[in-house]
């Protein structure tokens, strides 16, 4: 069982990645229109491109 | 200018308040209601990135707002811009509205993240352990949970015990009483427990209901912040301005600036933005958002105006008097505040069930705690049993299922168009009984439009001197012409007499048209709004005018008598208008000339179950002492403000669909009680028999929790 020993953390470690992910997302916004974003990605237009001069 | 003369300026330099001003201005904010799809998000943001000045623009499609960073005093040039495109768009005031961001819910969602995070992996960890691990393998998991559920519970459990601890220093029960308790007491037991290497531990219990119970508290907060952010909206709507005489100078200020004395330019088609006293000029103004009324008043200087009218013929000066004694929103705002004390708060079903669940939970535990103690004497074991009763009653149909059901039911209405202004309102109208209707605004339009008896030739010279003129009802006997294809006469030299009327030549000869008394006749009083037509020396002809239902208006009507639920009129407009409206749609019973008050008493009269329909200020109280009322967009302030729903897009046939809704929704939450009801009789007395292991108590919490989710998810899929 001295498996558990390094699989416990590196499982734990693994989560704690996709959790500071999730943060991530919440910080950037990514919440605030649900609606909107499941609609825009039927937008032929591509939305992030960088401005044009 | 010394600097120790003014001191704010040392505070603030002068070119810094400059800068913020305009970082203000650059950033401007649409309400934007109809928009619903992919492609419209397209059809907004392009259209508006194409106005030159306008460095982004962001629909948020949630929210049904827009976004624009783009230089000062474009506000105009974007809003023409989308009606081009076939959106309509109402500036938001950005310092009303707080644009600030949402920062409880982060914190909730980081809460429920951290919490969703530490249950699977204790759950992973929990699953070895039921699957048989022993002795050193157990301890060693049980340590790992311990050490995974411990920081978390003390994280993400913040909010109950917050709340939970609020109510106990209050001397009182709430929901988040047991549920604190249960969560601390399973931490505790386990600990204990995994301290002396026993077998059971209830982490993982522990930190799925943290898990299901935040997923709920975060729902019931996003309802709450759509309720709010609704009524923001509305009072963010039209940046209200006076044109403020100064100097012989007119020019615009909020409202809120205004200062007894004041003199302000009421233009005609303005509405009078404050109360005051007329200076001088002459005119007709519409009362009926204040009355009911649809006749016109004639004013003249020294007669005293009111905030919500309506300036139809000539230019005014007002001086502001603020509100006097006798002023008609004041005696409205009056017993708009009677009506509200008056009404015994409403206890919402989810409360009520609290009521009853707090104290059960608790005598059940302890009883059970007590019972065991008794019989065997072990304090280990009955801690034990007492803390899976705790567990198992996971009250996740109260802390879950009713926000999901109301989250569910918010969004769809939000979704028809008609905003939720308070959570316990979709209860509220789920149990209405009889529906009153105001008539003016409500019904019918409130638009004067021309009466269908006029003949062509009286329209066509009419639309000749009324082309020339702003006034509603040229603009509607325009309407009529063109709607009717009727020849345009090419009156020559218009010019429009305040207070008076119209005046041209049209072959030769003078025409005019205007009041009657101005071409000297007498009006027909009981024909409501009118103007006369007089052609040289002919004898004058009158134009009557119609204040014709909404087409939605006799299918609600319909539907709502369909559904078994008596409808009424009360109208503050006179009999002759009110009743053929009334035997038009379809209402037998019809009051008119019903005073505010009067209103208010019969609303009370009809029974404690009764939806107020209104928009006039003379509505207000009447709604505000209605079980539940709703208002059109279209409404006045101080009726918006009383309502419980709005109807974002005055579509009255939303109103008999939000009762079915609400009425589902009110359904579902019952539903979802009574699954809940039959869980608990099945898995309390087993917890308290001592047959619930930490697996049984995990698989019971979450397949109820689930259940009862689902359940409230139906209100999605259901067609209403």
């Amino acid at each position: 069982m001295t498996a558990l020993l390094y699989l416990v953390p590196i499982s734990l470690f693994l989560g704690g990645m996709g959790l500071v992910a999730f943060f991530w997302t919440i910080k950037s916004d990514q919440y605030d229109d649900s609606k909107g974003n499941a609609m825009r990605i039927l937008s032929d237009e591509y939305d992030y491109h960088p401005k044009e001069d | 200018m010394s600097v120790a003369s003014c001191p704010a300026c040392v505070a603030i330099p002068e070119d810094q308040i400059e800068m913020t001003a305009q970082e203000q201005a650059g950033k401007l904010l649409f309400s934007v209601p109809d928009v619903h799809c992919a492609g419209c998000i397209g059809t907004v943001e392009k259209a508006v990135l194409t106005i030159p000045g306008v460095r982004e623009a962001r629909l948020n499609l949630s929210l049904k707002r827009l976004f624009v960073d783009a230089d000062p005093g474009l506000s105009d040039a974007i809003i023409d811009k989308l009606a081009s495109v076939g959106h309509l768009a109402q500036p938001l005031d950005e310092t009303t509205l707080d644009s600030g961001k949402d920062h409880e819910g982060r914190r909730l969602l980081m809460r429920l993240g951290v919490a969703g995070f530490a249950m699977m992996n204790v759950m992973l960890l929990s699953v070895s352990v039921w699957a048989g691990a022993e002795g050193e393998t157990r301890n060693f998991l049980h340590w790992v949970s311990a050490a995974i559920a411990m920081p978390t519970v003390a994280f993400a459990g913040v909010p109950f015990f917050i709340s939970g601890w609020a109510a106990l220093s209050k001397g009182k029960l709430n929901m988040d009483v047991p549920i604190s308790l249960a969560i601390l007491l399973a931490i505790a037991l386990s600990l204990y427990e995994t301290s002396i290497g026993g077998e059971d531990a209830y982490f993982d219990a522990a930190l799925s209901l943290t898990f299901f119970l935040l997923a709920g508290r975060y729902l019931n907060h996003r309802t709450r912040m759509a309720a709010r952010s609704a009524a923001l909206e509305l009072a963010a709507l039209e940046t209200k301005t006076a044109l403020i005489i100064e100097n012989g100078e007119t020019r615009a200020v909020p409202i809120t600036q205004l200062q007894r004395g004041d003199r302000v330019l009421v233009q005609p088609g303005m509405a009078v933005p404050v109360d005051g006293r007329v200076v001088s000029g002459q005119s007709d103004l519409d009362k009926s958002l204040l009355t009911g009324e649809t006749l016109p008043e004639a004013v003249e200087p020294g007669a005293e105006v009111f905030t919500g009218t309506m300036n139809l013929t000539g230019p005014l000066e007002v001086e502001v008097t603020g509100n006097t004694e006798d002023s008609v929103l004041r005696q409205i705002t009056e017993l708009v505040s009677l009506a509200e004390a008056a009404k015994s708060r409403y206890t919402g079903l989810a409360e009520r069930a609290a009521g009853i669940y707090a104290p059960v939970v608790h005598l059940v535990a302890f009883a059970g705690f007590v019972g065991w103690y008794l019989i065997t004497g072990d304090i280990r074991h009955s801690l034990n049993i007492a803390v899976a009763v705790l567990i198992i009653t996971c009250p996740c149909a109260l802390g879950l299922a009713v926000p999901a059901v109301m989250t569910a039911t918010v969004s769809r209405l939000f979704q028809a168009g008609v905003l939720v202004k308070d959570g316990s309102a979709v209860e509220r109208l789920a149990q209405v009984e009889a529906v009153v209707f105001d008539k003016t605004g409500t019904l019918t339009k409130g638009q004067a439009e021309l009466a269908e008896d006029t003949d062509a030739q009286t329209l066509s010279l009419a639309a000749g001197l009324a082309e020339a003129s702003a006034h509603p009802l040229s603009k509607s006997i325009l309407a009529a012409a063109q709607a009717r294809g009727v020849d345009i006469a090419r009156v020559t030299d218009v010019t429009e007499i305040a207070g008076k009327g119209l005046q041209g030549q049209y072959q030769g000869r003078v025409l005019r048209l205007g009041r009657a008394e101005w071409l000297g006749v007498e009006p027909e009083t009981n024909r409501g709004v009118q103007t006369w037509l007089q052609w040289g020396d002919d004898a004058p002809v009158a134009l009557y005018f119609t204040d014709p239902p909404r087409e939605d208006a006799r299918q609600t009507v319909q539907v709502l008598k369909e559904e078994g639920l008596p409808v009424y009129m009360l109208t503050g407009d006179r009999a002759e208008v009110a009743a053929p409206l009334a035997e038009s749609l379809g209402i037998e019973n019809v009051e008119a000339q019903v005073l505010p008050e009067a209103k208010l008493r019969r609303v009370e009269a009809l029974g404690d179950k009764t939806l107020m329909v209104g928009d006039g200020l003379n509505d207000a109280a009447a709604m505000s002492g209605a079980f539940v009322s709703v208002a059109p967009a279209s409404a006045i302030d101080a009726t918006r403000a009383s309502a419980d729903f709005i109807l974002l897009s005055n579509d009255l046939t939303q109103i008999p669909r939000a009762i079915r809704l609400s009425r589902q929704a009110r359904a579902r939450i019952l539903e979802n009680f009574t699954i809940a009801g039959v869980y608990n009789l099945i898995a309390v007395p087993l917890a308290l028999l001592g047959y619930a292991s930490p697996l049984a108590a995990a698989i019971a919490m979450s397949s109820s929790s689930i259940l009862v989710s689902l359940n409230a998810l139906r209100l999605l899929r259901s067609k209403t």
